[in-house]
């Protein structure tokens, strides 16, 4: 069997995280790996799934979503609903948990596609902002509403009620939702990062993923050579919510308490996994991974440095934007021949065809 | 009724808040033709200045105020110059928005570092106690009568300025063609800086005002003012300074009575919700003009 170039590349990617979980586990038996770093490993999972999964809207759609968050929100509030409400069904755990990954992503599929709807008519600054402001919209509202059910049937509202006789408070406004079973276990983690891996690469080495690309390079002419441009726009943005609801999905399940505040569903967020994508290099879906490997782990293994952190992150996020991106450093390097520090290989893209 | 008031007149003055920030973003957005993620954190950095000046220097709240003022659009200036200059030109619009983000994220948390995330409390700008009304029924603090009339005269000042002197009119032309902009003559270099030099200059009387109406101050103070201006901004159609004017008030109007009827939590939901109707009903927004896209 022969393999093109591309299909290596996303091989060695699936055999790098492969073998990330084997060192990980190797070291467990070992006995070398601290508590605090094995409560690490899970979130990892899914800030990388998240990471990859933006990667697919920011660089190989060329949009940016600033909205991301809102769509981990809206998977990890419905499986979470899931599985509070049949956690005493006696429904067994490995289908419970594969259940609410389903509704997960689905759900989060949806908001994506009927976000898309309106989101993907803009462009550029007027679309990062709208994501942004969606993504914002969803934490609020699900940090407001309260849901219950009693002997009455359920009950929503926006206002915190008392149940009558037997019933349960499923979503408690601020206070979100207590007692979600913690499924998440590092290997399903990998196991759905590998299987969210397989999916995006898949779609983006697909007939489907050159139209992307050639809508990201160049709108106008990729509708005069008659590609749909609202379809595979929609198409793409869809995938990558239904992406970030799974990571939503096991970060729910990861801590038996879910609350839809800004710590964990802010546009902060939304822009910190947007540093992995862009640390990792704008398109390049292994670069995702390991950015996000290097900048969630190093810091906490170096807790000295944490203040710096931050600090930190933002000056190398300016210097790689400025290196990879400005027109000076671009001509700087086509005279020297030296390849874009990281970043998404630019063949020709960035001239404008006069 | 008088609470429906004093509800009404506390929007006037967040939304006059709004409207002095979003003037900011519209002027960088016609210029520049770039969304300065940062505006919001320049406020918060112009806020601390204030509050080392006043509280911990001692100094006059007036002349705190201005050195903000200087300290901020001296900011504004060497943040283009580094961050967004190198990147005029770049093959993709995003490259200088997510640096802008990057600038952010630098601001925040220089500011994390220097003054640490415990909220620090603001002592008020204004001294003054303000007015009752109907018997003493309706209060009307002093702040908020000030954050009114200090944005109609920063509107007209600007308005003026625009109209009436060369550089204003640089600014216009700038943002209609740059090319065109340099063949007349114009520093088009100089013009953007001076632009970003004025929209920080006012980011720092925001700060003043917005810490004095919510006198608590952390590093993330600025940043959600400075999105939802930077909605007031395409509420009002970006580029256009009445059109800020009128969108900033529109937008704490909405606020404030959506927080006293109908959530507090939500209240955050519908301002956004405003931004996502207005882009999609009418993207040029209330007073911005209809741009053809070009082949």
């Amino acid at each position: 069997m022969k393999f093109t170039k591309q299909t290596k590349r996303d091989l060695y990617t699936c055999v790098m995280v492969i073998l990330f979980y084997v060192v990980i586990q190797v070291l467990d038996k070992a006995g070398v790996l601290s508590f605090h770093i094995k409560g690490l490993l899970v979130p990892l999972c899914y800030y990388s799934i998240a990471a990859v999964a933006l990667n697919l809207v920011v660089g190989i759609l060329g949009d940016l979503s600033l909205g991301h968050a809102g769509f981990m929100c809206v998977g990890a509030f419905s499986a979470s609903l899931f599985s509070v409400a049949v956690k005493e069904s006696g429904m067994p755990a490995g289908l419970r948990f594969l259940t609410a990954l389903i509704i997960g992503t689905l759900m989060a599929a949806l908001f994506g596609f009927l976000i898309g709807i309106p989101v993907l008519r803009l462009n550029g600054d007027y679309l990062a902002i709208v994501t942004l402001a969606f993504g914002e919209i969803i934490k609020n509202f699900l940090a407001a509403v309260y849901l219950g059910y009693d002997e009455e049937g359920l009950h929503v509202a926006f206002k915190s009620f008392q149940l009558k006789g037997e019933g349960k408070m499923l979503i408690n406004g601020a206070m979100g939702i207590q007692g979600t079973p913690t499924d998440s276990t590092f290997t399903i983690s990998i196991v759905i990062l590998l299987l969210a891996l397989f999916a995006i690469q898949n779609l983006v080495n697909s007939r489907a993923g050159r139209a992307i690309m050639a809508i990201r390079d160049n709108r106008i002419a990729a509708e005069a050579v008659g590609i749909n441009i609202t379809k595979y726009k929609m198409l793409a943005f869809t995938v990558s919510a239904a992406i970030a609801g799974t990571a939503g999905v096991l970060f729910s399940h990861n801590t038996s308490t879910l609350t839809a505040s800004s710590t964990y569903f802010g546009y902060n967020v939304s822009i910190l996994i947007l540093v992995y994508v862009v640390l990792g290099g704008i398109g390049n879906i292994r670069g995702s991974i390991i950015a996000t490997a290097i900048l969630y782990i190093l810091p906490e293994l170096l807790r000295g440095l944490n203040s710096y952190r931050m600090l930190i992150y933002s000056i190398v996020l300016i210097v790689i934007m400025l290196i990879n991106w400005a027109p000076a450093a671009i001509a700087f390097r086509e005279r020297y021949g030296i390849r874009a520090f990281i970043g998404r290989k630019r063949e020709n893209s960035g001239k404008e065809v006069s | 009724m008088l609470n429906f008031l004093t509800y009404f007149v506390n929007g006037i003055s967040l939304g006059s808040i709004y409207a002095i920030i979003a003037l900011g973003y519209t002027m960088v957005y016609g210029i520049a033709k770039m969304l300065n993620f940062a505006h919001g954190d320049v406020i918060m950095i112009g806020s601390y200045i204030i509050y080392t000046s006043m509280v911990t220097w001692g100094l006059d709240p007036l002349l705190s105020i201005v050195i903000a003022a200087a300290g901020c659009t001296v900011l504004g200036i060497v943040t283009e110059k580094v961050a967004y200059k190198p990147l005029r030109g770049a093959a993709s619009s995003l490259a200088v928005l997510i640096t802008a983000i990057g600038v952010s994220y630098l601001l925040q948390n220089l500011a994390l570092l220097i003054f640490t995330a415990n909220p620090k409390s603001f002592s008020s700008v204004v001294s003054w106690d303000g007015i009752s009304l109907a018997g003493g029924e309706l209060k009307i603090q002093g702040v908020t009568i000030i954050t009114i009339i200090t944005s109609l005269i920063v509107l007209l000042a600007l308005q003026t300025f625009i109209k009436k002197t060369k550089q204003g009119q640089a600014m216009v032309a700038v943002s209609e063609d740059k090319g065109a902009a340099a063949l007349m003559g114009i520093n088009v270099n100089k013009t953007i800086s001076l632009t970003f030099a004025i929209g920080s200059g006012l980011a720092a009387i925001a700060g003043a005002l917005l810490c004095s109406a919510y006198p608590n101050l952390t590093p993330y103070t600025g940043a959600m003012p400075g999105i939802k201006a930077f909605v007031a901004a395409v509420l009002g159609g970006i580029g256009s300074i009445p059109g800020a004017m009128i969108g900033g008030l529109l937008l704490g109007i909405i606020e404030s009575l959506s927080k006293r009827y109908i959530s507090t939590q939500l209240s955050d939901a519908i301002v956004f919700s405003i931004l996502i109707i207005v882009l999609l009903v009418r993207p040029t927004g209330l007073l911005g003009k209809k741009v053809q896209e070009k082949v």
